[in-house]
């Protein structure tokens, strides 16, 4: 096997997986196999051990005191501003901006950017793969402003239609709003097209990477994107924390979301002035340590060879391809060229979520329900899938337990 | 196959939720309500005919889900055909009680010789309310879904 010989020389899996502890634990009797990265990642235990040294060291709020360790901190947020600056590729750490989470730094996007210009009758477009985060806030928009949204279709392979995109783009267009890698499908979208077809229009960008910049190397300079959205938990890192990507010109004129202290200059009992970005976005306390975790886990990341990461994980994603072709009462959602590492699908006469109860007794962790993504779910007719997802820690093992647990799903279920 | 899963997928079960029983909507129905569990996207409608005292004298469901949502709404709808008010409370207290792994004694025997295909559920807290969401779409029928 070549592939995996080129692999083995760049990407070690196995020595990978020993950074995990949790993957050495047991559920029921039996070896852990998990497959729902997709939902959240597990951590390396550098993250973990990198949060408690910097708890246990330097830890206190940032931007407030003058003191000892206040500066430490402060020096150790500012410089994982610069970590996801980087592995973004974003010209400036002032065009990043710490959030709670994807979710949040979407909702940013609609409140501060879209929310104080947006008229009744200007559209947003966005594609049926859509998670409900990169959905609601735009209904939100749709709900108390009369915006107007342009759902993209999916073919039935779950590939984006660009040409349809482009069509659905129109002079009343304020914002495409797209994810990077459908969380259900492991559908890729060609960023870039986007990006250049959009703004030819005159329309912005917003790209929901949450899944996307697990599995793919992203430049959002090159990409020239508006906006671009990270979480830490699926990026190996810890809950809490993502990010916002915006260019510096948008971030200038977006108004304060929440307000609260550190996202001001000056208060007065008649005026208050605010803080330049990106501060003006971060009011009150920040995730401080989950910041020194997420730049823990974005340097774990780096520090591999992702060209070899990507590849060890289409290997595992085609051989579980090929071994569920073996079941004809298995039904795989989603197939679209060069996808990420996700594999959906839903069986005969079995619900997702009898499914997932008896590979769980197996020791494999699945996702199964309709994974915050409804509106997919009609386009393909079902109301729930099972999904497994693969991670930089999963070998074909993994896809073997999964193949073995599905056949005795049917056995009992069939 | 483990005991735990035996037990919870037992062939009555699987029975029920291949053949369930009274399935299909009711367009003289007195009540009816609707019940949604999110987190799978299952769904349930429960039509009833309520006579003036409460009793139920027709009952059917019809809805999507998982085998244990799908058991579970078979069973109560047989179940609870021609019960008195008061006797399908008591059913629905017990049913509760038994899918949480808690003392059901409270139900007269012969209910808990059903019922109790279902307390293999109490083993899996995270699909207990897959059971529970047809008696809860019943109740709310009940209480709220006159129509």
């Amino acid at each position: 096997m070549t592939a995996q010989g080129k692999i083995a020389a760049s990407f070690d899996a196995e020595k990978a997986r020993a950074d995990f502890t949790i993957l050495s634990r047991q559920v029921y009797g039996k070896p852990l196999v998990y497959l729902d990265s997709g939902a959240s990642a597990q951590k390396p235990d550098m993250v973990l051990d990198t949060m408690r040294d910097f708890a246990t060291s330097e830890y206190a709020n940032v931007h407030r005191g003058v003191h000892f360790l206040s500066a430490a901190a402060t020096d150790r947020y500012e410089a994982a501003r610069r970590t996801v600056q980087k592995f973004l590729g974003a010209a400036s750490e002032e065009e990043i901006v710490f959030t709670k989470g994807g979710t949040e730094a979407i909702n940013l996007v609609a409140y501060s950017h879209l929310m104080p210009v947006i008229q009744p009758g200007d559209e947003i477009v966005l594609s049926v793969m859509e998670h409900h985060s990169n959905i609601v806030p735009w209904h939100f928009l749709r709900e108390r402003q009369g915006a107007v949204l342009r759902w993209v279709d999916v073919r039935d392979d779950g590939s984006l239609d660009i040409e349809a995109l482009d069509a659905a783009i129109g002079p009343k267009t304020k914002l495409v709003a797209i994810t990077h890698m459908s969380n259900v499908l492991g559908t890729i979208a060609p960023l870039k097209d986007i990006v250049a077809r959009a703004h030819a229009k005159g329309a912005l960008v917003l790209a929901d990477g949450c899944q996307g910049a697990v599995h793919e190397k992203v430049d959002v300079h090159a990409l020239d994107i508006d906006f671009y959205v990270i979480t830490g938990h699926k990026l190996y890192g810890p809950t809490g924390i993502g990010a916002l990507y915006a260019k510096k010109a948008h971030l200038k004129t977006m108004r304060p979301f929440n307000g609260g202290g550190e996202m001001i200059r000056e208060v007065s009992k008649e005026r208050i002035t605010y803080a330049d970005p990106p501060a003006r976005f971060e009011a009150g306390t920040p995730p401080i340590i989950e910041s020194v975790g997420l730049a823990a886990a974005l340097d774990y990341l780096t520090g591999l060879d992702r060209a070899a990461v990507a590849a060890h994980e289409h290997d595992l994603l085609a051989y579980a391809r090929q071994q569920v072709r073996q079941f004809n009462w298995l039904r795989v959602i989603g197939d679209a060229p060069g996808k990420g590492a996700i594999l959906s699908f839903e069986a005969d006469g079995m619900h997702a979520h009898d499914l997932a109860t008896i590979l769980d007794r197996e020791g494999v962790a699945v996702r199964a329900g309709h994974h915050c993504a409804q509106v997919l779910m009609e386009r393909f007719g079902v109301a729930s899938t099972s999904r497994a997802s693969f991670a930089l820690y999963n070998n074909r093992s993994d896809v073997d337990a999964l193949v073995a647990g599905l056949s005795k799903a049917r056995g009992i279920l069939g | 196959m483990d005991n735990a899963l035996r037990e919870l997928y037992q062939e009555v079960i699987l029975d029920h939720s291949r053949h369930p029983r009274h399935y299909g909507s009711m367009d003289n129905a007195s009540h009816k309500a609707e019940g949604y569990n999110p987190l799978c996207g299952d769904k349930v409608t429960v039509y009833l005919q309520l006579d003036a005292d409460g009793r139920v004298s027709d009952i059917k469901f019809e809805g999507k889900g998982c085998a244990i949502s799908q058991a579970s709404a078979s069973m109560m709808v047989d179940m609870l055909k021609g019960r008195t008010a008061a006797e399908a409370d008591r059913l629905m207290q017990g049913f509760l009680h038994l899918v949480k792994g808690e003392d059901a004694s409270d139900l007269p025997e012969d209910d808990r010789e059903r019922l109790e295909v279902m307390g293999g559920i109490s083993a899996f807290p995270m699909r207990v309310k897959c059971a529970t969401l047809a008696w809860h779409t019943y109740k709310n029928a009940v209480e709220e879904g006159a129509t």
